[in-house]
């Protein structure tokens, strides 16, 4: 469903990355781990399409929701220089989110903004009781935007950069290679898709755990309509396309046909 | 007095000329949770092929100025799911349906309409833009004698069922081929169909679409979708459905006025899922606070002279 949901606070976390919270009961009581949203960033024809936008977490008792992105064009310089007051139209939740489990044991492997939908997971799956360790890589310290609220968490993370000037130097693929995975139940992901292949590739040395992967795609309409948001998976008979907005955006990591 | 919205399109009754363009609306059973489907002038589905298409590589979608390319490539799960599936879905609805049509030669165009015809839809809307393999790849849309042998095949796959034929503004004159089509039996036309375009990603130096080239749509084609409504209505006087960017009630006004009898929303569903409903109760509005009996009132009105 639509709602017309007044921002409460917006916040710039690191060059160009923000996050926006905004009052929407609905979403906030509804919303599941790896669940989006397609927000409008302009009330005119130009941008046209609405932007998805990763959940990174809800505020059940106060309706708030919030989101974190980064400004890549028009739409989304266009949210980041929206005021507190402001409305703004929010389609969702949408999509297929992550598997819930209670008293297992996970891993949480994130590239940068990857860690916008897993925060929310790894929130849910500590107050289910379960065990979570994150791993959380970055281009540099500063883009590494959610680690003190993962710090809130109490959860087990570690670190990587690229330049090393937090944690493991080095991509979080390489540090999970390094640390080596420990024995979980189920692996989630989300990041850039290099890193997702690179970590599909260490996945399939130890054994293919079981995995689940949050992808991202330019998307027309959001609810599965227009086929826009493709992504190539192994079918029955042979490679077909899914919709990353529909049929995910959650998959499974054996699923998808990275190219 | 409440306006009367009812339209009669190629001698079908539709309680209102407020449709969806084919392939942004699905197979319509993925909006039923924005729009109650029964209340539109008419579902167009999803163009339909003989087999299942898996459709282009992606991306498939780019956002253009207030507009946008795609390059879906027909994909489609194919006609028997399509007849066997989702038209007895929206019939048991009691939904109208008008079914896309599409193919690789005139006589795939044909046995797709029949079929679709025997499964009960209230229309055929035929999407003659695919390439045409027999001639090499070009749009079977592009020229009047092609259009006109499928058009006469669809015309005789379906008997006396309307049949639309959806046309671009690339390759030839719209009217002419229009005409061509009119000659072999069509009912009326859609139009317009998206315009060839092309986006670029600077960082890569590289298209962005996957399949390079898409079509364009949404409000930025609008005046040449009134344009090729205008003179249509103008030189043939058939049912036309029109398209081309419709965003709000203004919008559906101005191609009633330019001729259309019913219009078709599209890249719209995308920014706003429940706007063909909005659009139907902000249409009986406007014509209330006008003061205008009916939507035929409007139809082809900005062709008298004055």
């Amino acid at each position: 469903m639509t709602y017309e949901a007044e921002i409460v606070t917006q916040k710039k976390l690191a060059t160009d990355c923000y996050r926006l919270e905004f009052y929407a009961p609905e979403i906030a009581l509804s919303a599941q781990p790896g669940q989006f949203l397609m927000v409008k960033t302009s009330l005119t024809l130009d941008p046209l399409l609405r932007r998805p936008l990763s959940i990174q977490s809800v505020d059940h008792a106060r309706g708030l929701v919030k989101v974190v992105y980064r400004v890549v064009g028009k739409g989304t310089a266009l949210l980041a220089a929206k005021k507190l007051g402001r409305r703004l139209n929010v389609l969702g939740p949408l999509g297929r989110g992550f598997t819930m489990l209670t008293n297992g044991k996970f891993a949480v492997v994130a590239g940068g903004l990857g860690m916008a939908p897993l925060y929310f997971l790894v929130q849910r799956l500590k107050a289910l009781g379960n065990e979570v360790t994150v791993f959380y890589g970055a281009q540099n310290r500063y883009q590494l935007v959610l680690v003190e609220q993962l710090a809130g968490l109490r959860v087990n993370y570690v670190t990587a950069t690229d330049n090393g000037s937090s944690g493991f130097k080095g991509t979080v693929v390489d540090l999970l290679r390094e640390k080596g995975l420990p024995p979980v139940d189920i692996v989630y992901a989300a990041g850039p898709p290099p890193m997702l292949r690179a970590l599909g590739e260490l996945l399939r040395e130890v054994g293919m755990p079981r995995t689940e992967v949050s992808l991202e795609e330019r998307m027309g309409c959001g609810i599965g309509a227009c086929q826009g948001c493709a992504v190539k998976v192994h079918g029955t008979e042979g490679p077909v396309y899914k919709r990353v907005c529909a049929d995910g955006p959650v998959f499974s990591a054996e699923e998808v046909i990275w190219e | 007095m409440k306006p009367d919205l009812m339209v009669e399109l190629a001698g079908l009754k539709l309680s209102n000329p407020i449709l969806t363009a084919s392939g942004t609306f699905g197979f319509g059973l993925e909006y039923e949770p924005y729009v109650n489907l029964r209340e539109l002038g008419a579902v167009v589905i999803k163009s339909v092929t003989l087999n299942p298409r898996q459709g282009n590589p992606p991306p498939r979608v780019t956002e253009t100025p207030a507009g946008m390319l795609n390059s879906v490539g027909l994909q489609n799960p194919g006609l028997a799911a399509v007849s066997e599936y989702y038209v007895p879905e929206l019939k048991r609805r009691k939904v109208k349906v008008f079914a896309s049509v599409a193919g690789e030669t005139i006589e795939e165009y044909g046995r797709v309409a029949y079929s679709l015809a025997e499964a009960g839809v209230d229309a055929i809307e035929v999407n003659v833009s695919c390439p045409n393999v027999a001639a090499g790849g070009l749009a079977f849309g592009s020229d009047p004698d092609t259009t006109a042998a499928v058009t006469a095949r669809v015309r005789a796959a379906v008997g006396n069922l309307p049949v639309f034929i959806k046309l671009g503004v690339m390759g030839g004159d719209v009217v002419e081929i229009a005409g061509a089509a009119a000659a072999a039996g069509a009912s009326g036309f859609s139009l317009i169909n998206t315009l060839p375009g092309l986006a670029i990603d600077v960082r890569a130096r590289r298209p962005v679409l996957g399949n390079i080239t898409g079509g364009l749509s949404g409000p930025a084609i609008k005046p040449v979708a009134l344009w090729a409504v205008w003179r249509v209505y103008k030189e043939l006087r058939l049912p036309i459905i029109g398209m081309g960017g419709i965003t709000c009630v203004q919008d559906v006004i101005e191609f009633l006025l330019c001729g259309a009898t019913a219009v078709a929303v599209g890249t719209g569903n995308f920014i706003n899922p429940g706007l063909t409903v909005e659009l139907i109760n902000g249409l009986e509005r406007a014509l209330a606070a006008e003061g205008i009996s009916g939507v035929s009132e409007l139809v082809g009105a900005a062709h008298v002279e004055r």
